[in-house]
This record gives structure tokens, C-alpha cells and sequence, in this order.
């Protein structure tokens, strides 16, 4: 079952939303910063899609258009401020993770009276939008989401910027020793708020995907989330620190995580436990992790 | 980018000329009365104690300060730096403690740093990852830097090594001045010697070698000129040949201050 192209359909499903996510946030982690309101902010996405859309019976291409320029702004605040500031992006997204969660209940409420915003199916250009953000193609007699399509994309694309741009030697460095990097020219600032902007379309993306795949939206949806992707990214070679990691791993990292979720339900075991499995990858990740830090800084002084 | 080594306009007029200079934050004085200067194919050595002023210079130098008094003269026109990008420009690179390197990143991903060469056009500009290769291993090896593998991480290498690429890496860069802040200062006795090679080496290559250090015996062997700094001011300077290393080791430590250490220190007889 777990290896039929069902079962692979089915674990692929969750893994590909989750890694688009996961490749955005390990970029964002290369380059030395976390981003906290990654998770809430597929569900404001979601949440502008469902209310212009749904509510206000927009075209659904317009909605979508509105969710970009709402993301984009959030991240190039967390951007901005972090670069601003100094501060550690761990506090500042924080902090905008918690008002984009008040936001997303508040104006969910303001507008439809309920904490739900729904009836996206009846937009005016739901059907193009459902064949870009949540069809299915037939592969070798499984239907698989479009999702898992755009997830390969991200991938390969994000692998590419990273191993073969100058940008992607600039989110290393900036990500290794931001002092560093800018007393010999990288624009480290600039880095790290293309790199917000990233892990916002990316949160756009799949926000988007989510309202249109489920034609309603829950005013809660993706908290809680932001972890999960930092777990992906970790367990796939992404350093806590900063200036190490790739894309691919983060990729695997959101793959094992869809099979462990599925692959408990296969194997009948009770659901509750996966989070204790994650826990334990999440740690042997880490671990080793270290060991890589230091075979690369062992320097012999 | 190597082709910077533009001639002086008139034969034996020093790249980088200090005149008088002085440098003072709130009511201290970190600097005054500086003069020296730097030439093509000289080292000109920059010794001092702690807070001697040596930091202060440095950053005049690479253009981080602006003197607030004297002059700075570059191929003996007055010139001023806004900022560190200007000194870059005009061929002054500065090689700072920390080397500016990333441990975790391959030794040719750090040597282009900031200046990746890029190859197609568009949206398909990319690093020309061959290309930066090959010339880290053929400018490494022009400064006798012999890496096993560029792809290694900086981390990997010793300090002596990652002095060597980080100068390496500013001659390519098209330096005419190199500023090396203390690069001396945390080697061992062999890895000293190696990066005083590469600094003899920068030296026969044509260009002006700034180096700051507190050992004399690091800077007598490879000197040209020597500028001594106590608390912001000039000890006196001097040419090779006109003072010895025992000297410098004495005027270093404050002349007169060293011989009363050492009659204080003497055992009671």
C-alpha cells in the first residue's frame, strides 16, 4: 500500500506544501535568519484569497493578487526591520507571527461575521486557478497533486540560485559572517530581505494552494506550521547557525516528514506518536549536523 | 581586474603619502601628527603597543575614518576617502584581522566573494563557477600558496593559509595597496614566516605593503620603512639599514620604560 502510486500520492501530498515551505525557509536559514510568521502567513494568504474572492465575490485572480502584495509587505518588513534593527529575527518574526495570528482572526471575523472565509469556489476564474494551484495529473496510474510539481520546481530552482548564482554565493557568506561578507562587497542587507521576500511568496504560494484546493479557509490555518518547516530544514542539513545547508536536503527533509505521517497510519499505529518521531529526527539531525560543523571548522591553527 | 598596476605619474612619488595627520574622537586624541609613506615595491611597517593609534590608521587608510587634520595624499594628489568602497576603487585593499573569510565556505567561493565573475545573460547569469576556480588555483599558486583543493572549506586551512589566500585574494583584486592589519599576530613561529613570504612576495609583485604589527621581529626582516606609534603619536621613523631589530625592540616597548622593567623586575640582591 505505502509503495503503491497511491500510497506514494498520498505521502507525497503532505510533503510537497510543506517542502515549497521548506526550501524557502532553508534559504532564509543559510542566510543566518529564522522566519517565525512563515506558517501563520499561508493562512493570512489564504485568508485574503477566501475573503476578496469568496466574500466580496472578486475575481479569484484578483484575490490572489491581493495575497501576493499582502505577503510581500510582511516580509519586507521582517526584512527590513531585522536589517534595520539587528535585532535577532527570531524575536522580530515573533513578533509580526503573533499579530498576523490577531489580524487573521480579527479581519476574518470583521468581514464575514464568522471565523471561517469561504465560497472561493464560486469566484468569477475559479477554474484557471484550480488547474494551476490544485489539480491532479495522472502518473503511472496515481493521481498526483499539481503541488508536487511546483515543489520539484522549487527545488531544482532554489538549488540552481543557490550553487550557481552570485546571489547564492552572497546568502552563504551573508549567512556565515554578515561582517564579514559586506567588508568585501556583498550587499548583505539586500540579501536578507530577498530572502524574507522568498519565504513570503513562498508562504503566498502555498496559501494560495491551500484556499483553492479547500475553497474555504479556517482563520487559524498555518499555526503552528513555522516549526515544522525549520524541523524539515534542520533534518535536512540546514545549520541552525547559519551559512550552511541546501535545498534538496530541505526537500528530503519535508519527504520524510509526509512518509512518517502516512506511514504510521499504514502501519495502524496510533496517529499521537509522530510527533514523538519527529522529536527524535529532529535530534539526530542536529547531532549530526555537529559533526559536519566540525569537520568544516576544524581548522588546524 | 589584475591590470591595475597603473605607474606612478612621476617615477618615486609614493602611492599613498600620510602628511601630518591627526585623527581625534571627543576629547581623545588618537592620532597626531602622522607622517609616512608608502611606494611600489616596499613594505612600510606601522609598530606600536596596544592602543598606539595603530587601529585608527589603518581605518584612515582604508577610508573607514577621514583624518581630521593633515593630508592624504594618493600618487601625490590630495586625495579623501568617503568611505571604504573609495579606497577600494583607488587600489588600497585592506586585509583586516578577521581576513574577511568564511570558514564554511570552499576556499574559491571566498576568493570571489563580493566579485563573483558571472557568464550567459538574463535570467541564466550565473556564477562562471570553472572560471573562478581555475583562477584561484593559478592565483594561489603565482603567490606559491600551494591548496590542495579550492573546493576545500576556508575552515579547514590553517591560519598562516588563510592569511596567505586573503592576500592572495586582495592582490588579485587589483591592489596597489595592501594593508595588512596584525597578520602576523596570532601565528605560531613557522606559519609567521609563511605569511611573511607572501608578503615579501605582494612586495616583489610591485605593490605598496602596509604592515601593522607589535613584533619587531616580524617587521625587521621584511621592512622597508618603519613608522613607530605611541599613543597617537610618532616615535620617529626610519628607513632599513638605519636602525636595528634591537632597537625597534626597544623603542617599541618605550625606550627608557623597558630598562626600568627590567631593573624592577631584577631579584633583590
Amino acid at each position: 500500500m505505502f509503495r503503491s502510486p497511491r500510497g506514494v500520492a498520498n505521502w507525497l501530498d503532505p510533503s510537497s506544501t510543506l517542502g515549497i515551505m521548506a526550501v524557502a525557509v532553508a534559504l532564509l536559514m543559510i542566510g543566518g535568519h529564522f522566519d517565525l510568521s512563515a506558517g501563520v502567513m499561508t493562512g493570512t494568504t489564504a485568508l485574503a484569497v477566501g475573503i476578496v474572492a469568496g466574500e466580496f465575490g472578486q475575481n479569484i485572480w484578483l484575490a490572489i493578487g491581493v495575497a501576493l502584495v499582502v505577503a510581500l509587505a510582511v516580509g519586507f518588513l521582517n526584512g527590513w526591520l531585522v536589517t534595520r534593527t539587528g535585532l535577532p529575527s527570531f524575536i522580530i518574526t515573533l513578533g509580526t507571527f503573533l499579530m498576523l495570528q490577531g489580524i487573521n482572526l480579527g479581519l476574518t471575523k470583521l468581514f464575514t461575521g464568522t471565523v471561517t472565509a469561504g465560497g472561493i469556489a464560486h469566484a468569477p476564474g475559479y477554474d484557471a486557478a484550480e488547474a494551476i494551484f490544485a489539480s491532479r495529473i495522472t502518473i503511472g496510474g496515481a493521481q498526483i497533486r499539481i503541488a508536487v510539481l511546483w515543489w520539484v520546481l522549487a527545488t531544482v530552482v532554489a538549488s540552481y540560485v543557490l550553487l550557481r548564482t552570485r546571489f547564492g554565493n552572497w546568502i552563504f557568506a551573508t549567512g556565515g559572517d554578515d561582517v564579514a561578507a559586506r567588508n568585501v562587497g556583498v550587499p548583505a542587507r539586500r540579501t536578507t530581505i530577498v530572502l524574507f521576500l522568498t519565504t513570503a511568496t513562498a508562504a503566498w504560494f502555498v496559501g494560495t494552494t491551500l484556499a483553492v484546493r479547500f475553497t474555504n479557509v479556517q482563520a487559524n490555518a498555518g499555526i503552528g506550521q513555522e516549526l515544522i518547516y525549520i524541523v524539515a530544514a534542520v533534518i535536512g542539513g540546514c545549520l541552525l547557525t547559519g551559512g550552511f545547508g541546501s535545498a534538496v536536503g530541505a526537500s528530503l527533509g519535508a519527504l520524510i516528514f509526509g512518509m512518517t505521517q502516512l506511514g504510521i497510519v499504514y502501519l495502524n499505529w496510533e496517529a499521537d506518536w509522530f510527533y514523538f518521531f519527529l522529536g527524535a529526527m529532529l535530534l539526530l539531525a542536529v547531532l549530526a549536523n555537529r559533526l559536519v560543523r566540525r569537520y568544516a571548522e576544524a581548522a588546524r591553527r | 581586474m589584475t591590470g591595475m598596476q597603473a605607474a606612478p605619474a612621476v617615477p618615486g612619488t609614493p602611492l599613498l603619502e600620510l602628511r601630518d595627520v591627526g585623527k581625534t574622537f571627543g576629547s581623545v586624541v588618537a592620532l597626531d601628527g602622522i607622517s609616512t609613506s608608502v611606494r611600489a615595491g616596499e613594505v612600510t611597517c606601522v609598530l606600536g603597543d596596544n592602543g598606539a593609534g595603530k587601529s585608527t590608521l589603518i581605518k584612515i587608510l582604508a577610508g573607514v575614518h577621514r583624518p581630521d587634520r593633515g593630508e592624504l595624499l594618493l600618487d601625490g594628489q590630495p586625495a579623501s576617502f568617503g568611505a571604504p568602497r573609495d579606497a577600494l576603487d583607488a587600489g588600497i585593499a585592506t586585509v583586516y584581522q578577521d581576513l574577511a573569510m568564511i570558514p564554511l565556505m570552499a576556499i574559491w567561493r571566498n576568493f570571489f566573494l563580493g566579485s563573483e565573475p558571472t557568464t550567459g545573460w538574463g535570467p541564466f547569469r550565473r556564477f562562471d563557477r570553472t572560471l573562478a576556480r581555475e583562477t584561484t588555483r593559478r592565483e594561489l599558486a603565482a603567490m606559491g600558496i600551494d591548496i590542495r583543493d579550492p573546493d576545500q572549506p576556508v575552515g579547514t586551512l590553517s591560519g598562516g593559509e588563510r592569511q596567505s589566500v586573503a592576500i592572495a585574494r586582495a592582490v588579485h583584486r587589483g591592489a596597489r595597496v595592501l594593508i595588512l592589519d596584525e597578520p602576523t599576530s596570532a601565528l605560531g613561529v613557522r606559519q609567521a614566516g609563511v605569511v611573511l613570504r607572501y608578503i615579501a612576495r605582494a612586495r616583489d609583485r610591485g605593490l605598496g605593503v602596509v604592515f601593522i604589527t607589535h613584533n619587531p621581529h616580524h617587521a625587521h626582516p621584511v621592512g622597508d620603512r618603519f613608522l613607530l606609534l605611541n599613543r597617537g603619536r610618532s616615535m620617529g621613523s626610519y628607513a632599513k639599514g638605519e636602525v636595528t631589530r634591537e632597537e625597534l625592540t626597544r623603542l617599541m616597548a618605550g625606550g627608557g620604560e623597558l630598562d626600568e622593567l627590567a631593573h624592577e623586575l631584577e631579584r633583590p640582591e
